[in-house]
């Protein structure tokens, strides 16, 4: 029987899928991916999860607990950094420790450090020492690490926009209002339907294109983020900042959604820096929805309501001036 | 050029007393007060974390005493303070305040570091000075971090209640007035000298309690509602790991140099927690399990709403406190925080110490209520 590793569907998931799947798949494993977020999964994360975690992170939980019985191994890796001089969020770092402390009875965890701060040559290193973890041999490891990583290429983009719409997305949206939104935010909470209260679908339904930070390519990402005296050392802000001032300039959007989920670090600073440059330089309406588990739908429907209706003002009358006065 | 700083426990003693030296021309900005965080609230956007509001704060009040320059610390990340002065330049800006904020440190390399020193040094010659200045510095910080270490022993012993405290805020004018490194180090000697003669409780055993958690909230003691001092007067002895002289000298000075650095706390937090994650969070988890090997009592951690390294500790507490047997306050700081609710808080942790140490007196296990 083929060994199962399970992979919780949250955060780094919605970026690494493509790659894991087809590593774990070359080592000869099974994987096996948690469903999608439902109230069960998020309940019984935020259950064994510190208050002031965030959403996200509460949510992992939820996933990882999800998979106790359907698994041979869960992959929880420690996320360090995915970038040359850069990091990810400290409580990454930190989760395979929490994790295993808090969740009892859980199989054995894959908790190998990803971290290519210093050099690429990290995730290789990463990958072998994955393969290990299953007992799988260096040489089997990096030739499923290379195939992998072409299969990454190719998807990994686009994997997480395809697979929130399903069959939906190569059908043309309908557009109906000819207006463009840019949604920026953390993969895991925009692609996630139930924690982002399916704010992707709802922008479809009112026939509002949508640009997201996959979208934009990393060199118009880095032309933006080299705006910063300082290189930001997150990997995310560097990203959002950069193709949210790309998107603002390039004259393709209408508005602009900042996507948080509440008390993150990360976005304090960036959505801040993004709000600051944004309002100064560009004539573009922005609103910062933040998202937690005690989110009500009704209100957050409410405010993106009152956000697309000025939209569509604002297109129909920009060039209106009253003759009265 | 009028240079300032933000305030971070006694770290204006050590950092006037250099300016004094090398005849640099600076404002220390009044002690942090609730006009500093109400100004640094109105300008910082609300899930930014506590220190940069008070930081903003400092900086507009040291603005309007005349200063044009900032002088601070940097970083490389994770923690969000390696990015403090970005937004802190953002955000005076915006606020219409002109001030240049110069970082001190070395993520572009020593050359840089040293371009952006001379940018605040006086063309007088001080540079030969520089090496004597810096050595009496750092035993100015190291005192002044040990001296406020030994207050916090004392007041849990002193027999005529405000003694120490009496000697401690007339330290703290002091130094506002004192000139210098050589001068510093002469106040911090007659200080020493009269904390030395107060009178102690002969058969005092106070409870002790490790005060872990991020660095400015355990450092500032307007951040934590001077939670150590208020445990002195309780008749409890606080410690602290993390102070001011502690980073620099593990952290930049045998970091910066490669000599052997204490890492006590790593090997203690190991268990817990794998690697350094950022912030304090190592620190936090590591001595949380020293003090529970030293026997003391009790652990209070604390830190800024949203800190994201303190909140992974926080998860890993409560195994620590269960593992090792030490019970385990967090309070968590922002704006909003109401000082009576957060006392009630304090004391009842405290009560409960109490009752647990005499628990532990009567040999015979737990301790039934009735008796």
């Amino acid at each position: 029987m083929r060994t199962k590793i399970g992979i919780p569907r949250s955060l780094f998931y919605y970026k690494f899928i493509p790659f894991w799947a087809g590593f774990f798949s070359g080592l000869g494993a099974e994987v096996v991916v948690s469903g999608p977020t439902n109230k069960l999964i998020l309940d019984n994360g935020v259950k064994s999860c510190v208050d002031e975690a965030c959403l996200p992170v509460k949510l992992y939980f939820g996933h990882v607990l999800e998979l106790k019985d359907k698994a041979d191994f869960i992959l929880v890796p420690r996320f360090t950094s995915i970038s040359r001089k850069e990091y990810v969020c400290p409580e990454f770092g930190g989760l395979p420790d929490v994790i295993r402390h808090s969740l009892k009875g859980l199989p054995p965890l894959i908790t190998t450090e990803i971290n290519l701060r210093r050099s690429g040559k990290g995730g290789i290193d990463a990958a072998i020492e994955m393969a290990a973890e299953i007992g799988v041999d260096r040489k089997k490891a990096a030739t499923a690490y290379k195939q992998a990583l072409e299969v990454q290429r190719e998807k990994g983009g686009s994997f997480a926009m395809d697979d929130y719409f399903g069959n939906e997305a190569k059908e043309p949206s309908p557009r109906s209002t000819q207006l463009q939104v840019a949604v920026i935010g953390h993969p895991y909470n925009i692609y996630d339907r139930y924690i982002s209260m399916d704010l992707l679908g709802k922008l479809k339904k009112y026939g509002i294109g949508i640009k997201t930070i996959e979208m934009v390519e990393e060199n118009e990402i880095n032309k933006q983020a080299a705006y910063l005296k300082k290189p930001m050392f997150w990997y995310y802000g560097r990203a959002a900042y950069g193709a949210a001032v790309h998107l603002a300039s390039s004259g393709e959007i209408d508005g602009m959604i900042c996507v948080t989920s509440f008390g993150c670090g990360v976005d304090s600073f960036v959505n801040d820096l993004i709000e600051r440059r944004i309002r100064k330089e560009y004539r573009i309406p922005l609103i910062i929805m933040t998202i937690d588990e005690h989110s009500g739908e009704a209100g957050f429907n409410t405010r993106l309501e009152a956000f697309v209706d000025m939209l569509q003002w604002r297109r129909a009358n920009e060039n209106y001036i009253s003759t009265s006065g | 050029m009028k240079i300032t700083f933000p305030h971070l426990g006694n770290t204006y003693i050590c950092v006037k007393s250099i300016f004094d030296d090398l005849g640099i021309d600076y404002v220390i900005p009044p002690f942090n007060n609730k006009k500093a965080l109400e100004l640094g609230t109105r300008y910082v956007s609300e899930m930014v974390c506590l220190p940069l509001k008070i930081n903003i704060g400092n900086y507009i009040q040291a603005y309007e005493m005349g200063a044009d320059t900032i002088l601070m610390a940097g970083g490389c990340g994770p923690c969000r303070f390696g990015y403090y002065a970005q937004l802190h330049q953002e955000i005076l800006r915006d606020a219409g305040y002109d001030m240049e904020i110069i970082t001190l440190e070395a993520v572009y390399g020593i050359r840089d570091l040293l371009g952006r020193v001379k940018k605040i040094m006086p063309d007088n010659g001080a540079y030969v000075k520089l090496p004597g200045v810096i050595r009496r510095a750092v035993e100015i910080a190291k005192r002044t971090d040990e001296l406020e270490m030994l207050t916090f022993r004392l007041r849990a012993r002193e027999q005529a209640p405000g003694s120490v405290d009496g000697i401690y805020h007339d330290f703290k004018e002091n130094a506002l007035k004192t000139s210098g490194t050589r001068g510093m180090l002469k106040l911090l000697d007659d200080t020493g000298e009269k904390l030395g003669s107060v009178s102690l409780k002969p058969d005092a055993k106070p409870l002790k309690v490790g005060i872990v958690g991020e660095i400015y909230t355990g450092i500032e003691q307007f951040a934590s509602f001077e939670i150590q001092e208020k445990l002195g007067r309780m008749g409890v002895e606080a410690d602290r790991k993390v102070t001011v002289s502690n980073w620099i000298i593990e952290h930049m000075l045998k970091k910066g140099l490669h000599l052997p650095r204490d890492q006590s706390y790593a090997e203690a937090a190991k268990p817990w927690l794998g690697t350094m994650i950022g912030g304090h969070a190592q620190e936090t988890v590591g001595n949380t399990v020293l003090y529970a090997e030293k026997g003391y009592d009790g652990v209070i951690q604390i830190f800024p709403f949203s800190c994201m390294p303190e909140i992974v500790a926080e998860s890993l507490l409560p195994y620590i406190e269960r593992d090792l047997g030490i019970p385990v306050l967090t309070l968590i700081i922002d704006e909003m925080t109401g000082e009576a609710g957060y006392m009630t808080r304090v004391e009842a942790f405290i009560d409960m110490l109490e009752k647990r140490r005499e628990r532990v007196k009567y040999e015979g296990g737990w301790e039934l209520s009735w008796n």
